[in-house]
């Protein structure tokens, strides 16, 4: 139990994530891992109500992404203990009204840095068409027959958005080569990521409104 | 250049001036001309014994009378629109509403200074014909998310914050008439309470017609305008509330409990009205495939059977229209053809700016009219507990609040949301209904003070307020489709993480709602295939049909940044290996022939415009499941006609075709099927007969590109060709340059 107690020390994870919610986070590890100290992807995998997330694979793959640890590795884990379980869910903790503007900046940035790494699984630092595409067609997956045309017209016109805002002025036999982590910042912008990414679950000042508890 | 400008403008101030001087002439004249015609038929007795001649001329205008004094009525306060609109400079600083108000005094003043009776702001016109549009309107096109989003805040300001405002407002006068005594000593504290509930009720088309105007933040807006819609419910039970205990005289605590029972069947009750309506709405949308014409008039139709509905239960009208609009329109957007959501929108907006207008103007009509009693320390003390019991309201409130919000309201936001709380007509109809005639005169007097106050003082100075505090504005950006996937995407990482976490948040109920929503509810509500369709692909669609649109429309590159940019498929496409050019390239010289070719034909093309009958619009490719052959069928007709257009016969290997709609003149919409080439079209870059040119050749210098992005190539082209003049042309050219797509994606819609 202890270890958990230094886990808390971490300094990226200490001001925001409240000793009882890493309690409870602790509480959910262990009944995915059937109480072992690691869990694999196979643990992930039989979580039932996931089954119906067209990303599915993709948020699975994150928890076992060594860049999301923080630690400027690359590559995957096959299994990932409690530390880096919640170094991943650390990502989704909110704002509060104490955050500095520049804090709510590199929280922006964490968060986007998330979604980077999910979408560029090539793990080159960025985004290709052919990686932008899967994105999509995985996003379209669950809706029913739609066939890869659909989504490469998407992905195609996204990328084509992103490469004519970033760099405006191109010759024709330039070649863009993939969306960098600055490009992707910039189209995102506009979304206010620090608002919008979170889970209500890891805020430390609002209680929390539990609706329903998953035994599963 | 500015100054012939100003002077034109100028020029027609006199002119509108002139136009409402002789409207409002005329409508006095009207209205005083029933005794002409009466004295009229007096004079036809008495000559019925001679043989008159037959009358060349007639006067009868008894026969018109109504329709064309409402008539009168809607066009002056529309030319005060236009004429405020025209003046420069006003705007800015005087919002649309006080200028209205200031016009119907002037009318109403004119009205008395006649000797004429002036109509009053009738509480059943009101609330039978001049609100339902505009509430509708702001339901129709409600932004779901922020609502959603803020759902908790919304009623807690909506109910509590005007529970507070009714209380302490009813309490405050109370005690002040107590304390004053005089005139003021009979007021009974019940009847003060009912004056709070009136008064202290914020109004949505004050709201409206101020916050348009200033483009506040998204958050903010939908606070304001949130409460001031679900307020509705409080007030309608309020009011009745202390009207029957008012008859009643005593207050028992069962009566109170009913109370609060009856807030609930009310909003409960309205919304549920609308919800059915809202269903029966979307369902029928289902069928109009074939009567396109009529699909506008069933989604207002619906929704005013659900307000006329609730009203007959004494249910809040207001919410079941709000909750039709909102249930309704994801289905029937589906459903109706593109036209018809135009129709739908442009009718809307129409309808509720006509009523908005009317309202303010009879807003200041009745002030002038209407039996007034002034009473210096009920005004003021009412004028002064409005703004206290506001502000404290809302702080209160947000300290609570914000215990439970993720993104908290700072001080800056919490003093917009005290500053809006507008009160407007409603609270006037409201008072009018009062059935107390001693104490009705003071207390409407108040009322229209506190409305005044509220609309003149906080409207005109809330913009320069929000610029000063530096209040974050609307951003102006459209959806991007990167922000559309990643919202989605989004959604579907948090509902992920809520399960992994085992927590059953927003997310998780959210994720559930809509599987729901797409496995059985759209079955039944959306027609064809439409109803599997994803959203993202819609978003799609709609989007590159928005662009197109709009490049027709405007007919200039300034408006688009992305045509601007020089980037194009080929810059993201991954080099394959070499093709072959099967279309070889040509001259500039040539190029700049074939140009001036095609614009000359352009034009005469325009003339030869296909009439269409008032029954059977153009089958709009994006929703109808036509066949493939119709579509053939069509282009060929439409190619044999207009020649001039081609269809780039496509190397595509590896390109995916999209659809891609052209639009060549106001009145058609077609898609080209690429893969079908037309037949005998060569790349002979042959000018001489005018039929036979083949644009082909311009755009194979850059061959083998795909679909949408064409255009933005021949941008690319003109841009190096000087003498380009006809921008328009060329875009429309261009646009019609882009590949047609396969039907594979009809499938698809």
């Amino acid at each position: 139990y202890d270890t958990f107690m230094t886990v808390s020390c971490h300094s990226y994870v200490d001001t925001s994530i409240s000793l009882e919610q890493i309690e409870n986070l602790h509480k959910r590890f262990q009944r995915l891992s059937d109480n072992e100290e690691t869990i694999s992807r196979k643990h992930l995998d039989s979580i039932p109500s996931l089954d119906n997330n067209p990303i599915k694979k993709q948020i699975i793959e994150a928890f076992f992404d060594k860049r999301n640890q923080h630690q400027d590795e690359v590559g995957s884990c096959e299994e990932i203990g409690f530390e880096q379980f919640l170094m991943v869910m650390s990502h989704f903790r909110p704002p509060s009204l104490k955050t500095t503007e520049e804090e709510k900046e590199a929280m922006r940035k964490e968060k986007l840095r998330f979604l980077f790494n999910m979408h560029d699984t090539g793990n080159d630092g960025t985004i290709t068409l052919v990686e932008y595409r899967k994105v999509v067609e995985e996003l379209l997956s669950k809706s029913g027959d739609i066939g890869q045309e659909a989504a490469k017209a998407i992905a195609d016109a996204a990328m084509l958005e992103v490469a004519s805002t970033n760099v405006p002025h191109m010759d024709p036999d330039d070649f863009y080569e993939g969306i960098t982590f600055e490009h992707f910042e910039q189209i995102l912008k506009g979304l206010e990521m620090e608002t919008r990414m979170y889970i209500r679950f890891l805020d430390v000042e609002t209680p929390t409104l539990r609706c329903g508890k998953s035994t599963s | 250049m500015a100054e012939l400008r100003l002077a034109r403008r100028s020029s027609f101030l006199p002119l509108t001036g002139l136009m409402c001087v002789l409207l409002l002439v005329f409508v006095s004249v009207a209205s005083a001309s029933r005794d002409v015609t009466r004295g009229d038929s007096h004079n036809q007795t008495n000559s019925t014994a001679h043989k008159k001649a037959f009358p060349v001329l007639s006067f009868n205008y008894e026969h018109v009378r109504k329709p064309f004094e409402i008539s009168l009525w809607i066009l002056l306060a529309l030319l005060m629109k236009l004429g405020f609109h025209i003046i420069p400079g006003v705007q800015n600083i005087v919002p649309e509403s006080c200028l209205l108000i200031g016009v119907g005094l002037l009318v109403g003043g004119i009205i008395k200074a006649i000797g004429e009776e002036a109509p009053v702001l009738d509480t059943k016109l009101f609330f039978l014909y001049l609100l339902p549009p505009i509430i509708l309107d702001a339901g129709y096109f409600l932004p779901i998310r922020p609502f959603t989003e803020n759902m908790g805040t919304i009623l807690v300001f909506a109910v509590v914050g005007t529970l507070w405002n009714t209380f302490f407002i009813g309490g405050m006068i109370y005690g002040v008439c107590r304390i004053e005594g005089g005139q003021l000593a009979s007021v009974d504290p019940l009847s003060c309470l009912l004056f709070g509930t009136i008064v202290s009720a914020v109004d949505p088309v004050a709201v409206l017609a101020v916050f348009e105007e200033i483009h506040i933040n998204e958050l903010l807006h939908i606070l304001v305008f949130g409460e001031s819609l679900l307020n509705d419910a409080v007030t309608v039970v309020l009011y009745h509330l202390f009207e029957e205990f008012t008859h009643a005289g005593t207050v028992t605590v069962v009566d109170a409990i009913l109370g609060v029972v009856c807030f609930f069947v009310v909003s409960l009750g309205g919304i549920l009205v609308g919800a059915i309506y809202g269903i029966l709405g979307a369902f029928t949308s289902r069928f109009t495939s074939h009567t396109r014409v009529i699909e506008p008039l069933f989604v207002f139709l619906y929704s005013y059977m659900a307000y006329l509905s609730a009203e007959v239960f004494h249910l809040s009208g207001i919410m079941s229209l709000i909750a039709c609009g909102v249930v309704m329109r994801p289905y029937v957007e589906a459903n109706v053809s593109h036209k018809s959501y135009t129709t739908i929108k442009y009718f809307l907006k129409m309808w509720s700016s006509v009523s908005e207008t009317l309202i303010f103007i009879f807003l200041g009509v009745s002030t002038v009219a209407g039996p007034h009693a002034w009473n210096w320390t009920f005004v003021i003390v009412t004028v002064v507990l409005c703004l206290v019991s506001r502000v404290l309201g809302v702080i209160g409130l947000t300290y609570i609040i914000n215990k439970f919000r993720i993104v908290k309201l700072t001080k800056k936001d919490q003093f917009i949301v005290a500053y809006g709380g507008l009160r407007g007509a409603i609270a006037f109809s409201l008072g009018f209904l009062l059935t107390n005639s001693e104490m009705k005169n003071m207390f409407l007097t108040a009322i229209i003070t506190v409305i005044f106050f509220t609309v003149i003082v906080q409207g005109m100075t809330i913009r320069p307020l929000v610029d000063l505090l530096a209040v974050k504005k609307k951003k102006e950006s459209k959806r991007s489709i990167n922000e559309e996937i990643h919202t989605q995407f989004l959604d579907h990482l948090l509902t992920g993480i809520e399960d992994i976490c085992g927590h059953y948040g927003h997310h998780h109920w959210k994720d559930k709602l809509n599987r729901f929503n797409k496995a059985y509810v759209k079955k039944w509500l959306i027609a064809g295939e439409r109803s599997t369709e994803p959203q993202l692909i819609s978003f799609y669609n709609k989007m590159e049909m928005k662009q197109a649109m709009m490049l027709v429309e405007s007919g200039s590159t300034a408006q688009l940044p992305t045509i601007v940019s020089s980037v194009s498929m080929q810059n993201i496409k991954p080099r394959g290996p070499a093709r072959q050019r099967a279309i070889p390239s040509i001259s500039k010289s040539r190029e700049q022939e074939i140009r001036k070719i095609l614009r000359a034909n352009l034009q005469k093309t325009r003339q030869r415009l296909r009439s269409y009958s008032r029954h059977d619009l153009m089958i709009d490719p994006f929703e109808d499941n036509v066949s493939e052959v119709r579509f053939r069928r069509q282009r060929v007709e439409m190619e044999r006609r207009m020649s001039h257009y081609l269809t780039v016969p496509a190397n595509r290997q590896e390109t995916p075709p999209v659809r891609k709609v052209c639009f060549e003149s106001e009145h058609k919409v077609y898609t080209y099927d690429d893969s079908k080439s037309p037949r005998g079209w060569t790349a002979e870059p042959d000018p001489s007969p005018p039929d036979a040119v083949s644009l082909l050749n311009e755009s194979s210098q850059r061959a083998n590109q795909s679909s949408e992005h064409r255009a933005k190539h021949n941008d690319e082209l003109r841009a190096k060709v000087p003498d380009e003049k006809e921008e328009q042309d060329q875009l429309k050219l261009s646009r019609c340059l882009s590949d047609p797509g396969p039907n594979k994606e009809e499938d698809l819609s």
